[in-house]
């Protein structure tokens, strides 16, 4: 590739060139790299888009102050596990700002102690959990599967997210089901859509899929199925078979 | 053809044939387990309630172990809807998930649609950005619909009682909401009509008048259910006491909306953590200390007389102006008008792409088929929809989709309490908890 395309940006080096689509900038974590744009790998793409690099960055850790209540909890939820005698840093990975909105990466090891604390902290108080989501990055190795809590303070009026990684090979997440029963019904959900394993859950079983099936479909390498239909005389693909403007 | 495996007597045996491992459920302990079943003296048994049960809200599946006529164990099966919504998201663009999520809590579209568009809206960074007449109309729309949606949780929780003048009195006042909703967006469900960065049409000629005449309606209506349960001593006997769940409980569970609300605590999202502007908005938090379904049913009544007057504050306000975002890349080209063929997009916008600007079909063109981007990350919205915290979880990778989209859906989560409910209760007092929670299994299975 040459070293300038007609715009005077060279997608391979200048990630954070800002007229390229969905970019964020130099900053954040890389988690995959995205070539094209219309979701055509086998030829007959003549747009010029084909060569397009893009690199996928979700926003990386925040340096303090994280401004607002954010410094607040952050302390209060190292000061409270410095008592337990666990290290903050061991604990929590990092600490993403963004969009107004706190998440702590947790190691999955340190989960039930963190949640445990976030809940009987007095100045914490985070007594609502809202359950879990389970979100697959498949190209983030080592860390694909990933499940974000949302917990609400209704004494601070406040709300946090936790999120937590395992890998593919080992998807294992210790269960909240003893801290916040709530997660019970929810993390069933995540296991039965992500095939992440919660131990320590009363009754890891499936919830929405028949108890047979096979696969866990939210992720992403699983199939949306559907058939093509005709429209008017024309084939029209099914939805995951369409152009899709990656 | 096939292979017999040797087995004990008591376990599966599994042959391999062309179709696959076949198991033979064969095993001598179910005379013993019948033995044992006949013999003992009490009256314990497994009901199965639903999964079609009228009673149950759709297609839900009670399973009630019974001792007598008291229920001693009580769990749920629940994903016969599912239908794969939140998957099928990541295959669409930003703007047709609208089309999706309206269609999960089929009682509460405006509040999923709603969510899911704040979210969106979130990871764009337009919050500031929309209009304040979209707002407005956002607040109004969801008003209303918490109105229709209590009406229908009263109406068949009456109807399950075996009071069936307050189901067709539910009903009939529903019925004038959704009159609105086709008047406003075509639609008697599944409207589709608020969109990330505003909404699909402004309001129709005559909206306005017909929402006053409503709410003139409804003031005098929403007496009658006072009249008819409020104080009728059977709807009483059966409703208190019945259901209970104190706030502990309501914590531990998650249970959100009217449930919490019952055990006294006046959490609300509108108040706490306002969205659309909730805070200039002039209402009350009605709450219960019975932590029963009496105060529960208290409670949809007060907030529906709550809810009128948000409605006519919102008439109040409306002033002209644009319903979507002035980015051109977000916005929705066209507004769609009523044409002799139907709603589309209005012909106006038809006649400047198609005969003056070339520019402007191909915006209108990259716009609908390819959409807009999103930067990545994420963010979590809650709204307080009928039945508690409507919460959404969006990711995005920046592309033209969907990364990931989960929905907090308040009957799902409120349905886990069914079991600290009903346990050591009535088999009769189930259905009047399961009511009481209020649960749509459009929003429970998604």
């Amino acid at each position: 590739m040459s070293d300038a395309n007609g715009n005077g940006v060279n997608p391979e080096k200048d990630l954070g060139a800002s007229n390229l689509p969905g970019q964020r900038g130099e900053g954040g974590e890389e988690i995959r790299v995205q070539r094209g744009m219309f979701g055509a790998d086998n030829g007959g793409d003549t747009t010029g888009y084909g060569g397009l690099v893009r690199s996928v960055r979700l926003p990386g850790p925040a340096t303090r102050p994280y401004g607002g209540w954010f410094d607040e909890v952050a302390d209060e939820l190292e000061g409270a596990l410095e008592e337990q005698g666990l290290v903050p840093d061991n604990a929590v990975e990092k600490t993403v700002v963004d969009r107004g909105e706190i998440t702590f990466h947790i190691e999955r090891e340190h989960l039930v102690r963190v949640a445990q604390t976030l809940r009987d902290d007095p100045a914490l108080r985070f007594e609502l959990c809202t359950g879990v989501s389970g979100v697959h990055y498949p190209h983030d190795k080592g860390r694909e599967l990933h499940a974000v809590y949302h917990l609400r303070s209704i004494t601070h009026n406040r709300l946090i997210r936790l999120e937590v990684s395992a890998p593919d090979a080992d998807p294992h997440v210790p269960s909240l089901v003893s801290v916040y029963p709530t997660n019970d019904w929810h993390e069933r959900e995540t296991y039965d859509f992500f095939g992440l394993i919660f131990d320590g859950h009363p009754a890891l079983t499936r919830i929405m899929m028949p108890d047979d099936w096979q696969g866990f479909p939210q992720r992403k390498d699983y199939p949306l199925g559907g058939i093509p239909v005709e429209y008017k005389g024309a084939q029209i693909p099914a939805p995951d078979q369409r152009r899709s403007y990656s | 053809m096939s292979t017999q495996t040797p087995s004990s007597a008591s376990a599966a045996s599994a042959r391999e044939t062309t179709e696959g491992t076949v198991y033979t459920v064969t095993g001598g302990d179910w005379d013993e387990i019948a033995q044992t079943a006949a013999t003992s003296d009490d009256e314990r048994i497994i009901v199965n309630m639903g999964p079609q049960h009228p009673s149950t809200h759709g297609v839900l599946r009670l399973i009630l172990e019974i001792d007598g006529e008291t229920v001693t164990e009580a769990r749920c099966g629940i994903g016969y809807l599912h239908t794969g919504i939140e998957k099928n998201l990541e295959f669409r663009t930003w703007t047709q998930g609208t089309t999706f999520v309206t269609r999960m809590d089929y009682l509460t579209p405006f509040f999923n649609e709603t969510a899911y568009c704040l979210a969106v809206e979130k990871l764009l960074g337009i919050e500031d950005q929309v209009p304040d007449r979209a707002s407005i109309i956002r607040v109004l729309m969801m008003e209303l619909n918490r109105l229709s949606s209590h009406l229908v949780c009263i109406a068949t929780g009456g109807m399950e009682l075996g009071a069936t003048t307050i189901m067709i009195y539910g009903f009939r006042d529903r019925e004038l909401i959704l009159d609105i909703y086709e008047l406003i967006t075509g639609l008697r469900m599944n409207h589709a009509y608020i969109r990330p960065g505003g909404l699909a049409q402004d309001l129709p000629p005559g909206a306005v008048d017909q929402i006053r005449e409503f709410v003139k309606k409804m003031k005098k209506n929403l007496p009658e259910y006072d009249k008819l349960a409020t104080g009728n001593p059977i709807f009483k006997a059966r409703m208190q006491d019945v259901g209970y769940l104190d706030l502990a409980g309501c914590m531990a569970l998650g249970a959100t909306g009217p449930i919490l609300r019952s055990a006294g605590l006046p959490h609300d999202l509108r108040k706490s953590q306002p969205y659309c502007g909730y805070e200039t908005y002039d209402f009350e938090v009605p709450t219960a200390d019975t932590c029963d379904s009496y105060g529960r049913f208290l409670i949809r009544v007060e907030e529906m007389r709550q809810s009128l007057r948000i409605v006519e504050q919102c008439l109040d306000r409306l002033q002209p102006g644009p319903v979507m975002v002035a980015d051109k890349k977000i916005a929705w080209p066209a507004q769609l008008a009523l044409g002799p063929d139907g709603l589309g997009n209005s012909l106006d916008h038809i006649k400047n792409i198609m005969g003056t600007s070339m520019e402007a079909l191909i915006h209108h063109f990259k716009l609908v088929t390819e959409g807009f981007r999103v930067p990545p990350g994420q963010a979590y919205v809650a709204v307080e929809s009928p039945k508690g915290e409507l919460g959404v979880h969006v990711a995005s990778d920046g592309g033209t989709r969907p990364y990931r989209v989960h929905f907090r859906d308040p009957s799902f989560t409120n349905l886990q309490a069914m079991a600290a409910m009903c346990e050591g209760g009535q088999v009769a007092d189930v259905i009047v908890a399961v009511a009481s929670i209020d649960p749509v299994m459009g929003g429970v299975d998604r």
